[in-house]
């Protein structure tokens, strides 16, 4: 992440004026006020892809709260990510239903295939790799999810399979 | 309003069957509808879950109801050609009945819909979620219309009183209750919130309700803000689900348009609007008053009760809460009376509940059944067994909040009484089957790990006690624990239970309490023995088949050298701990390749033939054997030549002691000569391996019973100093029913015995007989 002297934003010149419009956008049409917080955080995750601290700032000072509350609430929640995402992101099930099925080789697989760990990004920005609790697809365990494709009944086998689908 | 058609194709678009391929197969379906010229004859629909998720995609179609699974595009011509076009039903796609492998054709004689009683459900998988005007064709709204048109606030409360409806998100707190609490309060705002954060991990009702549903969901709660005057409702969705979110906004947006959601709805007079809410993956949001706190844009933090949200709920107003299938339930209360739905179920437990069946079942997917059925009947009938032939091992009911229920407890009515007796909850009706490779003891370390995780961390004992255990439980999963440690968390799980705020604290142990309760001996196994017998437990395991092997046998290793086709080699690394290969390359139950990894790819691998190959290479085992101890001149006595007996009298005399076993049959040998027949075991194959023992050093005596031609305390006077019983366990119980002493019925050693001997025996004419063991 760069660092929070310069004025760049941290998404590498991905974000533009068109992004930050959309969000201001957004806000207008919520109450100001903390209400609207987690929606707007969801809106910006969206946005940007991850919530680095030049959005919180912006966020706390179009809601009109403390910067450190917005950081509060964006600590609290798993869903919010201050760290960038690769391009597709790996969501694997780490629910009960997907654990006695076998999630765990799933994960160990996954980590071993791509070189990196729960959390982070291959250097080529293409994968991240993260948990979750219950897609609710219980059905198919083992189950991971990239983006927002559920793929079910996975083995350490399919994966190759399923990666190569996503450039 | 619809077309009447001559036929109807259901396709299920739940979430499961969506990622089992449904949009390929919707589009080959309007593909050949169209060139077969059938759109104006037959309706072709998408629906919400259909609940056996597993076999999607699933096509349903009426009027015969036929049911076809696992359904391919390529499929789909020959279901258009074959059963719309000529009325022949297409069977490859049927259901096997996993038990006997019988093709079922029609849905309702599947046993998973057959013993299901829909009620919460009626609508999944039967209409298209993403149409009112199906949702109006099966009596949608009209409860909603009978209530403001024809029913008081207090007469709507009353139905849901007199139903019994009690809470489906978990603590079953009676509904009509809650309802008449925020009734009783003055003052206006009131909110109505629905709980569809869905937290246990292994639950997925709520999910196929707002995906299947969601005006079942928007009517109830409409009902209950009339109820209890609240004008504004809130949705608070799991942000994990967005097509819940995206099937229940649009939902909201087409009961807008109807009128049915707005401004004086059924010119009553009365409002009511609905806003959804996304989670952002907390479990401890489900809990009311944190779910409350995240609405407001605060940390999910949970605050102590009283006051109840009932008097001090949303912005501080009084607030109904209640979750999705609590919900879902009330349309069907109010439009056919309370006691319509208290018909169904129990004394205490009234109506009906869903379940979300899953793990190592058969038939996993969603069933709605009587409350009261017996846990047995919805894993067995419904969820038709365990599958790839495993044991059943136990059920885990009610996520981290709740236990573990073992095999002896099958025949448990479900209700919210029988399950905490059990030290299980009802939950909100997680059901997560597991199977003999399911290790307890890690069991209950992923969900320490999940509450510890989840903790909010605003109560110390919660925070840093769910830790502590969690460290005691690695420990032991480690095989670093010691017996103290079982003590330590039985102590600090009464601690956290008494001391914490909210329920995720007072629950968190319960899943380390039921585990020890009934699977103590799996702890006990990885604490002294340094084994996890479902291996599982990494850290304490060298490999998943040797870990299976009674005799612990280094199988990879012999199986490498045995590839590289030094099979001398690799059976002097089989004789290390088990001194019959030959024997066990026949007879072995090979427990070893029930857990080969092998499997997850093309099968496993041939062990025990590997083995029975590699020692028939050879007679003598002489320079194999691993190098003895020098004789230390003590002496030994084993009772009983039995593969027990002999595999302790070889180990001993590798160990430099003199052994002798005694037998009191004419030969040595015990079961793998009196047992097990001579196709299966050839005499000459345990002859070679026995006398290699006694080429070892080991000595045999047969025809002598100890205890009746020699005592025990002649063996002291011999010089014996130590004594290993190994006459063996094995004494049939001959069953209770009437005719088991009637001639030609054997208890199963028995006639082994007497087969093994070729003695003549009575098996009637026909010979037919069966063993019983
Ligand atoms: C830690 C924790 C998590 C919970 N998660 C959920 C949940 O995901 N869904 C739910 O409906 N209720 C959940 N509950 C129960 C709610 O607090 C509340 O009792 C319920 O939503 C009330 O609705 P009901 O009476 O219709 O069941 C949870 C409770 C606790 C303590
Ligand atoms: S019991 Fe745990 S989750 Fe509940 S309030 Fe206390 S610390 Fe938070
Ligand atoms: S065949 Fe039997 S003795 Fe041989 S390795 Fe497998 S389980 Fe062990
Ligand atoms: S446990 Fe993995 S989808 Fe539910
Ligand atoms: S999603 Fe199709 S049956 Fe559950």
């Amino acid at each position: 992440m760069t660092d929070s002297n310069t004025t760049a934003c941290a998404c590498e010149g991905q974000c533009n004026a068109a992004v930050w419009n959309e969000l201001d956008e957004f806000i207008a049409s919520h109450e100001r006020g903390r209400n609207s917080l987690i929606q707007v955080l969801h809106k910006a995750q969206e946005l940007f892809g991850y919530l680095p601290p030049d959005v919180h700032q912006h966020v706390a000072d179009q809601l009109g709260l403390p910067v450190s509350e917005v950081l509060g609430v964006v600590t609290f929640y798993h869903y919010f990510s201050m760290q960038p995402r690769g391009r597709h992101t790996i969501n694997v099930c780490m629910g009960t239903a997907c654990y006695v099925r076998g999630a765990k080789k799933v994960l160990e697989a996954l980590q071993e295939k791509l070189g990196i760990k729960m959390g982070e990004t291959t250097p080529d920005r293409r994968f991240s790799i993260t948990t979750q609790r219950c897609f609710g697809a219980c059905g198919l365990a083992p189950v991971i999810m990239v983006n927002s494709d559920v793929h079910g009944r996975v083995t350490a086998n399919k994966l190759t399979g399923i990666l190569n689908q996503y450039e | 309003m619809k077309k009447a058609f001559r036929a109807q194709v259901l396709l299920c678009a739940g979430g499961a069957c969506i990622s089992s391929g449904t949009e390929s197969v919707r589009d080959a379906f309007q593909r050949e509808l169209g060139e077969q010229q059938l759109n104006e004859e037959v309706g072709l629909i998408t629906t919400g879950c259909m609940g056996m998720c597993e076999v999607g995609p699933i096509v349903v179609i009426y009027p015969e109801g036929v049911f076809y699974q696992k359904v391919k595009s390529e499929d789909v011509a020959e279901i258009v050609k074959e059963h719309l076009l000529k009325g022949r039903v297409v069977q490859r796609l049927f259901y096997k009945k996993p038990s006997t492998q019988e093709l079922v054709q029609a849905m309702n004689e599947i046993d998973f819909f057959r013993l299901q009683e829909k009620i919460a459900l009626r609508n999944c998988g039967n209409i298209d979620p993403e149409d009112i005007r199906e949702y109006i064709a099966a009596g949608g709204y009209e409860a909603l219309g009978k209530a403001l048109t024809n029913m008081a606030p207090p007469q709507v409360v009353e139905q849901i009183t007199v139903s019994g409806l009690r809470g489906r998100g978990g603590a079953g707190f009676p509904t009509g209750i809650k309802w008449r609490a925020t009734a009783d309060q003055p003052g206006k705002p009131k909110y109505v919130v629905c709980n569809a954060d869905e937290g246990d991990p292994g639950a997925f009702m709520d999910r196929s309700l707002l995906e299947g549903d969601p005006h079942s969901l928007i009517e109830a709660m409409t009902i209950c803000g009339y109820a209890v005057g609240a004008n504004q409702g809130f949705v608070y969705v799991r942000a994990e689900y967005p097509l819940a979110i995206q099937r229940l906004e649009k939902a909201l947006t087409q009961a807008r348009e109807m009128g049915l959601l707005g401004k004086n709805l059924f010119s009553s007079g009365f409002d009511f609007n609905i806003e959804i809410r996304m989670g952002a993956g907390a479990f401890v949001c489900g809990e009311e008053t944190a779910l409350m706190h995240s609405i407001e844009g605060r940390r999910g933090e949970p605050r102590p009760k009283p006051p109840f949200p009932a008097v001090k709920g949303l912005f501080d107003r009084p607030t109904v809460l209640n979750n999705v299938e609590t919900f879902a339930n009330v349309p069907y209360i109010v439009l056919n009376g309370g006691m319509a739905y208290a018909r169904l179920g129990t004394e205490k437990s009234k109506g009906t509940k869903v379940f979300a069946l899953a793990g190592d079942v058969n038939n996993t997917g969603l069933v709605e059944v009587p409350m009261g059925m017996p846990l047995g009947t919805i894993v067995y009938d419904l969820g038709g067994g365990i599958p790839n032939g495993k044991k059943f091992k136990a059920v885990q009911i009610g996520g981290p909040s709740g236990g573990c229920i073992p095999a002896a407890h099958l025949n448990t009515p479900v209700t919210y009484e029988s399950l905490p007796q059990l030290g299980a909850i009802m939950g909100s009706g997680g059901l997560v089957v597991m199977n003999e490779d399911t290790c307890m003891v890690d069991l209950a370390r992923y969900f320490l790990e999940f509450i510890a995780e989840e903790s909010c961390g605003k109560c110390t004992p919660c925070r840093v006690g769910t830790r502590v255990m969690l460290e005691l439980v690695n420990r032991i999963c480690n095989g670093q624990g010691t017996m103290e440690d079982l003590e330590r968390l039985e102590e600090l799980a009464g601690v956290i239970q008494k001391s914490s705020l909210c329920g995720l604290g007072q629950t968190a142990p319960n899943p380390v309490l039921s585990t020890l309760r009934y699977f103590r001996e799996e702890y006990i196994e990885h604490i002294k023995d340094h084994h996890c017998r479902a291996g599982v437990c990494q850290s304490i395991m060298h490999a998943p088949c040797s870990n299976a092997c009674p005799a612990s046998v280094n199988v990879p290793a012999y199986l490498a050298y045995a590839k590289e086709g030094n099979f001398e080699e690799a059976l002097r690394v089989h004789l290390r701990n088990n001194p019959f290969p030959s024997i066990c390359g026949r007879v072995c139950p090979q427990w070893c390749i029930d857990k080969c990894r092998r499997s997850d790819l093309e099968g496993p691998l041939a062990v025990r033939a590997v083995k029975r190959f590699m020692s028939d290479l050879r007679d003598d085992y002489s320079e194999l054997y691993p190098a003895k101890v020098p004789a230390n001149n003590r002496k030994v006595a084993v009772i009983g030549a039995g593969p027990a007996g002999l595999s302790c009298g070889y180990y001993l005399v590798l160990l430099g002691y003199d052994v002798t076993v005694f037998e009191r049959r004419e030969e040595s040998g015990g079961l793998m000569r009196y047992a097990i027949p001579d196709y299966r075991l050839p005499r000459k194959i345990l002859a070679k391996e026995i006398s290699n023992l006694e080429r070892l050093g080991l000595k045999i005596k047969t025809g002598v019973a100890v205890g009746r031609d020699i005592s025990m305390a002649d063996l002291r006077a011999q010089g014996f100093e130590a004594f290993f019983m190994s006459s063996g366990a094995g004494h049939e119980i001959m069953p209770k029913i009437p005719g088991v002493d009637l001639p030609g019925v054997y208890p199963g050693t028995a006639f082994l015995e007497q087969a093994a001997r070729s003695q003549p025996m009575n098996v009637g004419r026909r010979r037919r007989s069966g063993i019983c063991c």
